[in-house]
């Protein structure tokens, strides 16, 4: 590999390791954007059949073509820039809506050693980055100048930052198990233990031990990235949109490509950090991106899945569960990790 | 170490590109023929009135306030639990970094349920 690439390498000269790493961006982001127009698709079609009605099927073979077709009509359709808005603002919005989405990618571990930065604060710029989305919606509600988005973007932000805080305490449960914030090495420690060693690796995962919380980062993420039952933010039926209310076009679009790019992503950290990543379930099987693609598809599939199962939930219900009951539940399962790694019945030595 | 970041760097600058391109790519190819309906609020169907920015809820300030302790707390909180198991190994410390970080969380438990009695955290 090294030695095939080293007369594109020359060619490129000193612009070279920044040559290779856009080539490795693109590696990711390319097959992240078919994974999501592929989403649309599959909850449409997911969706159709748990409601006994066959989904889009006209757009091509089995309806394969129609994310193609949604992103060029989106493509051909008006921009607009209605005049009450705050014009920059307006325009700021979806860009940091997805902005964030992707850069976020750039921690995550696909294999081993399969990661673009294997840097050692991984779950930090995770956390941090992932804060940032809620600007997007903010400015974008702002910027609107319109009541629905305004209702919206209020109702989002709180949302947002309230699960945050249950997503939060349930990641310092798993960095007091794996004692490094780098992604790789929270699955490595996944892969260690008495289990594993006896050839059934999934019951040495972190979702075994910390159950509750795999629960709490599960629902807090449908809820962070505003999915139904939590989508009050949007609800069609009561504030049309949420945020997106005035947007058209491409810059709609943009709001849409994020909305199932961090689905991906919660999913994907979701296997990582509580599903063992790349690591295969038992021992005779071989570790690889495969199992990693699978287990993220599974979570996803359980979005789609809660979307078509569950009834809206009530604002009120929304922020008491956050705030009554998975703060709580997170805060107190942090004491009883703490007490569990103090004491001499750790697993984790 | 510090050139492990660059990546991240890029893909922040490429993320933002990939905001940008679209915008300019629709506007470009999309048609482009605006007028003062179609520019005007949307507001299911009637003369939009009032200022949009209206007044809003105080519970939302309230929130926010709220969010930022329990954020800070997070933060305090990610160091100690990167070594605790290292806490746990050595004897001297096993003790003192234990029980330091739950006075620390106790404080936050004591306001978390003075919040809670005074209703702050209610929405009906």
């Amino acid at each position: 590999m090294e030695a095939l690439l080293e007369p594109i390498a020359s060619l490129f000269g000193a612009a070279w390791p920044a040559v290779w790493t856009l080539a490795k961006i693109v590696a990711i982001i390319a097959p992240l954007m078919i994974a999501v127009a592929y989403l649309t698709y599959f909850e449409r079609k997911i969706i159709g059949y748990m409601q006994v009605r066959i989904g889009p099927n006209r757009v091509g073979p089995l309806g394969l073509l129609q994310p193609i077709a949604d992103g060029v009509k989106l493509l051909l359709k008006e921009v607009l820039v209605p005049s009450a808005t705050s014009k920059g603002l307006f325009i700021l919005g979806p860009i940091l809506a997805i902005a964030p989405s992707l850069a976020a990618w750039a921690v995550v571990p696909f294999w081993d050693g399969g990661v673009l930065a294997d840097v050692d604060a991984g779950l930090l710029f995770i956390l941090a980055i992932t804060s940032l989305e809620v600007y997007g919606v903010i400015i974008a509600g702002w910027a609107s100048n319109s009541k629905y988005p305004f209702l919206g973007t209020m109702r989002a932000a709180a949302q947002m930052v309230s699960y945050e805080l249950a997503m939060g305490f349930a990641l310092i449960c798993v960095l007091m198990i794996s004692a490094s914030l780098n992604l790789s090495e929270i699955v490595r420690v996944q892969g260690q233990g008495q289990f594993a060693d006896m050839g059934l690796g999934f019951l040495s995962w972190n979702w075994l031990p910390l159950f509750p919380m795999f629960v709490v980062y599960l629902i807090s993420g449908i809820a962070e990235t505003n999915r139904a039952p939590f989508d009050v933010v949007e609800g069609e039926s009561e504030i049309v949109a949420g945020h997106m209310v005035e947007y058209s076009g491409m810059t709609f679009a943009l709001f849409f490509l994020a909305e199932y790019a961090n689905m991906w992503l919660v999913s994907i950290l979701t296997s990582i950090l509580f599903l063992g990543g790349w690591l295969s379930p038992v021992g005779f099987l071989p570790d690889g991106f495969h199992w990693l693609a699978i287990k993220t598809s599974m979570v996803v599939l359980m979005f789609l899945w809660a979307r078509a199962t569950f009834p809206r939930f009530r604002y009120d219900h929304i922020m008491r569960l956050g705030w009554k009951v998975f703060l709580p539940v997170t805060l107190f399962w942090v004491l009883v990790v703490a007490v569990w790694i103090m004491s001499p019945l750790s697993i984790w030595n | 170490m510090l050139e492990n970041y660059f990546p991240v760097l890029v893909f922040i600058l490429v993320g933002l590109a990939f905001g940008v391109a679209p915008i300019v790519m629709g506007r470009l190819i999309a048609p482009h023929r605006p007028d003062s309906e179609k520019l005007s609020p949307f507001e299911c169907g009637f003369e939009p009135f009032e200022d949009a920015r209206m007044k809003f809820d105080v519970r939302y300030y309230l929130l926010a306030i709220l969010f930022i302790i329990f954020d800070l707390e997070i933060a305090f909180l990610l160091p100690w639990a990167t070594i605790l198991r290292e806490i746990a190994g050595t004897e001297s410390l096993r003790l003192f970094g234990f029980f330091e970080m739950f006075v620390f969380l106790g404080i936050l438990v004591i306001g978390y349920i003075w919040v809670w009695k005074k209703g702050a955290l209610d929405w009906e």
